[in-house]
């Protein structure tokens, strides 16, 4: 591993998702193979690379929609797929994905969503349901919009709503597909701050996909870096020591907008891209 | 309209040994008329060098860009040097551009059509995945019914009871103007050769017969393949684009559970209800006639309409009419689940979903008629 020495006490801890050898493949073509780390307890881990390199397609291997073509994705002890199907939607539950277009089920108004996963695993009534969908509402900033359809409100406020459905069953770990795609910059910021709010409160781990430099330093923890010409992970750490310390050109020039080294930022001379 | 701009022209302007000076002028702008014969003449001619000379250029946009480009690559394929230099300086900035990055390799497509053999392989290759797809589905429709007959079945009760309404009382209109029409025709056309032989009397039959082992069922089953299959491919299809079905998956909601199974129950529900419902108007329709054109009575249309039907003719069109109702219905939800992620892919789905419900109707049609007839 090309890992620079980061100093990360929680190392010591066991992590709560470590992924082994991972290879993904769509059909026969290869996207990234032998991607090994961890992520602990705590971290905001990030998921990071440029356009196409399969940031999205780890994801959905993390969170079990995809299944790995060789390799192994392991919550705790446990091997998401070798485990049997109960095991693995017990695993599944203690999990919160907000997805990138914030994927509400458009067909329900906002608090019947987050009713949904409640309803689905926990004893609780419909009225002591309705009372918990309108907190997670309150706490994303959403509150009194309980009856609102998904289509009738804004595309930031359908992310919220979905960090809010995302959020209902009080998850272990959050997942987050590029947070702040399509938002302004102050919006995006916000939402930085409230992902960053709501997992310091709930103690969450969370691990999110994003090229948004300023969002990998404002809140990144730890990091993997994949890369789409070579399909593999280049390094592993936290995003400020990668940026000033790691010896990969490759990783400082995308953490630095290609400033480091004096490289001119022209994208387009990387035929990778 | 001002006048004309100046047709775009190329000339040799002198040639120096083996340096060709050419002076290019007029408005050089997409959809110009080029003169491209005269420049590969030029080219053709193997000059070492050929320097190009801004002798008036009215206008210019990204037809001289690609111009030049042409100019360029056929220059350098013959191994002669064009220089650009003395053209606008936009222009040649964006040249520049344009020619900073070498063709990506692997980049465009194979535009070669494969040969008949490769296709032929691809073809079966892929009826072979696509039917591995669709009995994957099956299973799994399988498993999820199992867990709704355990009592573990997880869709929402009010969902069930839209997707009921949306499938039945919805259909009636349609389905009710569709079937009278039909025991209308079936009455007309029977009546022409009936007439022949004095046996008007036979059209009740006819049309009562027809409606319930044929028409009423096969009627009801392209309707909803039209309205409600469509509709669920487009609805899953739709939701796939968006993500929801991954949203249901990682909260450990299984997709078939919460959305096709209760589209396949109510379908499965609603379509003989539908059918006994097509089968009545569609005998009204027929009755109409008679009594109307043909001039039967009601009373012996009626009686002459139930002489010949037995219950167990009237449950064959009941027992076809169930069997497309889940066909049309599995045949949905299949396009809507395995539906691209782009809204291209939700249409394909919604037309594939009515294209091979109906073709699967037709096959079952064919089926059933066939052990019927070698039952009774």
């Amino acid at each position: 591993m090309n890992a620079p020495a980061t100093p990360n006490p929680s190392t010591l801890h066991e992590p709560v998702l470590s992924v082994r050898g991972l290879e993904m493949r769509y059909g026969d073509t290869l996207i990234q193979k032998d991607l090994t780390f961890d992520i602990q307890r705590g971290d905001v881990f990030v998921i990071m690379g440029g356009s196409g390199c399969g940031k999205s397609t780890l994801l959905k291997h993390l969170i079990g929609l995809n299944r790995p073509y060789a390799g192994q994705v392991r919550y705790g002890e446990t091997d998401l797929w070798t485990a049997d199907e109960a095991e693995r939607n017990r695993l599944l539950r203690g999990i919160g994905v907000l997805y990138q277009q914030g994927a509400l089920w458009s067909s329900l108004t906002l608090a019947e969503n987050i009713m949904v996963p409640l309803q689905e695993y926990t004893e609780m009534n419909e009225r002591e349901c309705r009372e918990l969908a309108s907190l997670k509402l309150a706490l994303v900033g959403l509150a009194g919009f309980e009856d609102y359809m998904p289509s009738d409100i804004s595309g930031g406020m359908r992310k919220r709503a979905g960090l809010a459905r995302a959020m209902a069953l009080d998850p272990d770990i959050l997942f987050f597909d590029e947070p702040s795609a399509g938002l302004d910059p102050i919006s995006a910021r916000l939402l930085d701050d409230l992902i960053l709010e709501l997992s310091a409160a709930l103690g969450s781990t969370i691990v999110i996909v994003t090229h948004e430099l300023a969002s990998i330093f404002a809140i990144g923890s730890n990091s993997v870096f994949l890369d789409p010409v070579r399909k593999t992970m280049l390094a592993t750490g936290h995003p400020v020591a990668l940026r000033d310390q790691s010896p990969i050109p490759e990783i400082r020039r995308f953490l630095t907008r290609g400033e480091a080294d004096g490289v001119p930022p022209d994208s387009r001379k990387d035929t990778s891209l | 309209m001002t006048s004309l701009p100046a047709p775009p022209t190329v000339e040799l302007l002198s040639r120096s040994g083996a340096v060709f000076h050419v002076g290019l002028s007029g408005a050089f702008t997409v959809g110009a008329p080029h003169t491209e014969k005269d420049v590969f003449a030029l080219i053709d001619a193997k000059p070492e060098r050929i320097v190009l000379d801004d002798q008036g250029i009215t206008d210019w946009d990204s037809g001289l860009l690609v111009y030049l480009l042409r100019w360029r690559r056929r220059a350098a394929k013959e191994g002669v040097d064009v220089d650009v230099s003395n053209l606008p300086a936009g222009a040649v900035r964006l040249l520049q551009l344009a020619e900073a990055v070498p063709e990506r390799g692997g980049g465009e497509l194979p535009k070669t059509r494969p040969g008949l053999f490769t296709r032929v392989g691809l073809r079966a290759m892929n009826s072979q995945r696509g039917f591995i797809s669709a009995m994957a589905f099956l299973g799994e429709i399988a498993l999820a019914l199992g867990r709704y007959a355990a009592g573990r079945g997880r869709y929402r009760r009010a969902d069930m009871g839209l997707l009921l309404r949306s499938c039945g009382p919805q259909a009636l209109g349609i389905v009710g103007l569709i079937s009278f029409l039909v025991g209308a025709i079936l009455a007309f056309v029977g009546a022409v050769q009936l007439k022949m032989f004095g046996a008007e009397i036979f059209v009740a039959s006819l049309v009562g017969l027809g409606m319930v082992m044929e028409m009423g069922a096969l009627m009801t089953g392209i309707l909803l393949a039209g309205r409600t299959g469509a509709a669920f491919a487009a609805q899953l299809g739709t939701m796939q684009v968006n993500e929801e079905v991954d949203a249901l998956q990682t909260l450990g909601i299984p997709p078939m559970d919460y959305l096709v199974l209760p589209r396949v129950l109510a379908l499965a529900v609603m379509t003989p209800l539908l059918v006994i419902y097509a089968n009545t108007v569609g005998i009204l329709g027929g009755s109409f006639v008679g009594i109307l054109i043909l001039n039967l009575s009601p009373a012996v249309y009626f009686t002459q309409t139930f002489e010949l039907m037995t219950p167990w003719l009237a449950s064959q069109g009941l027992i076809k009419g169930s069997t497309f109702g889940i066909l049309v219905a599995l045949c949905g939800c299949y396009r809507g689940l395995r539906c691209g992620r782009s809204a291209s892919a939700v249409g394909e789905a919604t037309t594939g979903a009515v294209v091979s419900s109906i073709v699967a109707i037709v096959i079952a049609d064919a089926v059933w008629t066939f052990i019927f007839m070698v039952y009774a």
